[in-house]
């Protein structure tokens, strides 16, 4: 035993070990017959031994015990029952191995003794039940093929990275050695061979000797990475066209590197495969690059391309592109909304509210006791109190386009009814603003639509005439601009006539005959109740009524709604819209000791000077403002009737402006800006007339936010209609 | 000069007594390309002397084997330089142009 190598030493232990567990496997049986893990245990044994020994070339062990392998993988499946006949056969199977076992262990280059050939006939056939001579011999040479396999794969003379090169004509010329390239990917691995193509060679009478023709295709064998073997030729990228295809066994690799991918979020197709090494940055750029300059309609994608540059190998890009799927889907599920009720998202916007309000309060604690080493923590503070609220805000955010969208049937719909042709474009759907204000802004919307596609658009017939394309085009566009949501609806149509309006205007008295207006103000009277200048009234619109009723919904929401058109060309109604409700950027006043709030984007301007230096007229109740007659409200007269009060010296007026409207607020004092949390009043307050809301401030004293839109509608009423008439159009 | 010939029965043969390199490639291509006519049957060329060889000499070489072919007459390469047998190796190009490389005993590879 002492010339045995270690190796075989080894496989004499195991051997011995595992015949040990067969045994008492075998004889634990006997008592339950149907005992999984002993036959498993039995099963393992014959198993091991036959891969062991065919590692060590005993063929005859391998084909013994490949019989009993199979019989007893049949006893595993339960195809065969194991019996006290079967457990006796296996028990001398036993014996066997080991008896031939070690027969080839003390006599290595012996064949087997004809006896135990016999023997192992013998068993066989009490194994299978079948004849004796039908032995192992084939098998045995199944079974080695079966464990050499692998060693065969990893020689494989294909398995070559794969360079090619091919050198533009100026390579020479710009210093360039292609030799010198090759030169240096040798250090990294062998060249197994190379193939040069010198495919552009003209005739060798007009062939420049400086010009490069070479084209290389190297079969490289190495096991550095692609990124190695192409920083190889980096200096040659300008000069050069490179492409370097993995080997095969790569392949395998780079499968595995895939599966293995991490699933937590949708990478695009280029950046997979650079993660797992199978493409560089640089020929992902490279190929985009082509992919963009290709003007045809039809690009390919980039994984086709990848495939038909010879970059990677089908599958690869295939694996990768199934993987990106499977993510993609995976993180759909995962990132899929969260429904939330909404009256928690409320909760938690009306918290946030009190947040902003504390954070004011504390503000203002600070400032009032010249806490400066508190004050940097109070900055962060309010950063942070800022940017939750813009957060919170947002969740309430929702996409336009869902409303946009609706509108395709309405047109589709309404189109059809009046024997016009019309599609419906839609841009900036993506917009996104607050989900109160989306639902209220689809009823004007739709009226606005019904407009366009009733008045505006002509028939096909018309339009034919008028030199335009026989379908018509309603445009819907939605833009974010400076913190306010812009909605455009617009039209090719016949557009709207200045003579028209001003007509039916005067007749309805909204203006008077000679009265001059801009262009505008006379499309801003469409918006006047009762001014329709269709002639007949179909059932969709044309009553006069709705471009009031659009407006006014518009200007409930702190929105304001313009109008521009080209007489035969079309309309455009652009609507500009807050993105919230909740919290708004307000304008703080003083009056007999009262605060008040105006929204900040209805202020036009404010105006500081001693009472006497104003010409007030008391008993029209309008202020010259520069020479414009202004009705004007005593905020602190308004609000305290009953109040006997004094006038202080200096007062201020802040002209506010609700679409076209302006009125002159009377106030004792101005705060400044101020950001508004809007509470609600409650039912009781709801009607109260001139407020639209309440707000707490930093001081914990509560103000009140004016509607300004009401206001102006007061401070107009006391003021000489003609008067009010003039300064209001 | 770069090369001088020796003219025998159709047999050219010509030591190229400089680098083929991409300094002197157009003079060494006129030089060659004076030797591609109706003539020739066989252009041997002695690299003995070629001390530097790069990408536009050894491009020149295989340029002038596919014009030997094109036009039916033979090229000879005819004692390698080292540099020459460097990149030959390096290329696998022995078998290509199948003249006999004979290595000097005093090789060195560097």
């Amino acid at each position: 035993m002492s010339d045995i190598n270690p190796a075989l030493e080894t496989f004499s232990q195991e051997v011995d070990e595992l015949l040990a567990a067969m045994e008492e496997a075998l004889l634990g049986l006997e008592g339950t017959p149907d005992d999984a893990d002993c036959i498993n245990s039995i099963f393992r044994a014959m198993h091991t031994i036959k891969g062991s020994s065919g590692l060590f070339g005993f063929d005859d062990v391998v084909a013994f015990t490949h019989e009993a392998e199979t019989v007893l993988d049949r006893v595993r499946n339960g195809e065969r029952a194991i019996d006290a006949e079967l457990v006796s056969v296996l028990l001398a199977c036993k014996d066997h191995t080991a008896q031939i076992i070690q027969h080839f262990l003390f006599n290595e280059d012996e064949p087997l003794p004809e006896s135990l050939h016999q023997q192992s006939r013998a068993l066989i056939a009490q194994l299978t039940g079948q004849s004796a001579a039908v032995g192992g011999m084939p098998s045995t040479q199944e079974e080695k093929a079966d464990h050499f396999e692998v060693d065969d794969n990893t020689t494989d003379s294909s398995d070559n990275w794969v360079i090619s090169l091919a050198f533009k004509q100026n390579a020479l010329r710009n210093g360039m050695d292609p030799l010198s390239f090759i030169r240096y990917l040798q250090t990294l691995g062998k060249i197994n061979e190379v193939i040069i193509t010198m495919p552009t060679l003209p005739r060798i009478e007009d062939m420049d000797p400086e010009d490069c023709y070479l084209n290389f295709k190297i079969a490289f064998s190495s096991n550095a990475d692609k990124r190695t073997i192409e920083d190889v030729f980096e200096f040659a990228e300008d000069d050069c066209d490179i492409t370097i295809l993995p080997p095969n066994s790569r392949q395998e690799h780079y499968l595995q590197l895939l599966a293995d991918l991490p699933e937590d979020q949708v990478k695009r197709l280029g950046e997979m495969l650079i993660e797992i090494g199978a493409l560089t940055e640089k020929e992902v750029a490279h190929t985009l690059n082509e992919q963009c300059a290709d003007d045809n309609l039809d690009t390919k994608p980039l994984g086709e391309m990848l495939v038909d540059k010879n970059i990677l190998q089908q599958p690869v890009v295939e694996q990768a592109l199934k993987k990106q799927e499977a993510v993609k889907q995976k993180v759909n599920k995962e990132s899929n909304y969260i429904r939330v009720d909404a009256a928690k998202l409320g909760y938690l916007i009306n918290l946030v509210g009190e947040l902003v309000i504390s954070g004011a309060a504390m503000r203002l604690m600070v400032d009032k006791h010249g806490l400066s080493d508190v004050d940097d923590v109070a900055s962060t503070m309010s950063h942070l109190v800022e940017d939750i609220r813009d957060t919170a805000l947002q969740l309430r955010m929702v996409q336009i386009g869902e409303t946009f969208t609706r509108f395709q049937r309405v047109v589709h719909d309404v189109s059809k009814e009046l024997g016009k042709q019309i599609q419906l474009q839609i841009t900036g759907g993506e917009s996104e603003l607050d989900k109160t204000v989306v639902e209220k802004i689809n009823d004007p919307l739709t009226h606005l639509v019904r407009n366009s596609l009733d008045h505006g658009i002509e028939t096909p017939a018309e339009r034919l005439r008028a030199g335009k394309p026989e379908k018509g085009t309603i445009q819907l566009n939605a833009y974010h601009d400076s913190g306010r949501i812009v909605i455009q609806i617009s039209d090719d149509g016949k557009g709207l006539d200045p003579e028209k309006i001003v007509a039916k205007a005067v007749a309805k008295g909204l203006v008077k005959q000679d009265q001059v207006l801009s262009k505008s103000e006379i499309y801003h009277l469409i918006f006047e109740p009762g001014l329709s200048t269709k002639e007949e009234a179909s059932n969709l619109s044309g009553r006069g009524v709705g471009m009031d009723v659009v407006k006014r919904n518009i200007e409930a929401l702190r929105g304001s709604v313009s109008v521009d058109s080209e007489l035969g060309q079309g309309t455009t109604v652009t609507i500009h819209l807050p993105l919230t409700l909740a919290i708004i950027d307000g304008f703080m006043v003083e009056a007999q000791k009262e605060r008040y709030i105006i929204p900040l984007s209805m202020v036009e301007e404010c105006v500081e000077m001693n009472s006497d230096e104003w010409q007030i007229d008391d008993t029209q109740h309008y202020v010259n403002l520069r020479g414009q007659v202004l009705p004007y409200l005593r905020l602190g007269d308004f609000f305290h009737k009953n109040k006997k009060h004094t006038h202080t010296q200096r007062e201020s007026l802040v002209v506010v402006r609700f679409g076209e409207a302006k009125a002159g607020f009377v106030v004792d004092e101005l705060h400044g800006e101020n950001q508004t949390v809007i509470k609600p009043l409650g039912k009781l307050f709801e009607n109260l007339n001139g407020i639209g809301g309440a707000t707490v401030l930093g001081s914990g004293d509560v103000a009140l936010i004016l509607d300004v839109q009401g206001l102006i509608q007061h401070a107009k009423k006391q003021v000489n209609p003609t008067l009010a008439l003039s300064s209001s159009v | 000069m770069t090369a001088k010939a020796n003219k025998n029965d159709g047999i050219l043969c010509v030591p190229i007594m400089d680098d083929m390199t991409i300094y002197n490639a157009q003079s060494l291509k006129e030089t060659l390309l004076g030797y591609c006519h109706a003539g020739t049957q066989e252009l041997q060329l002695d690299l003995s002397a070629v001390a530097e060889i790069d990408s536009a000499g050894l491009q020149l070489l295989l340029l002038l084997k596919a014009e030997a072919q094109k036009r039916g007459f033979t090229l000879r390469l005819l004692r390698h330089s080292e540099a020459v047998i460097e990149i030959f190796e390096l290329l696998k190009l022995g078998m290509y142009f199948g003249d006999p490389i004979v290595i000097p005993a005093n090789w060195k590879k560097s």
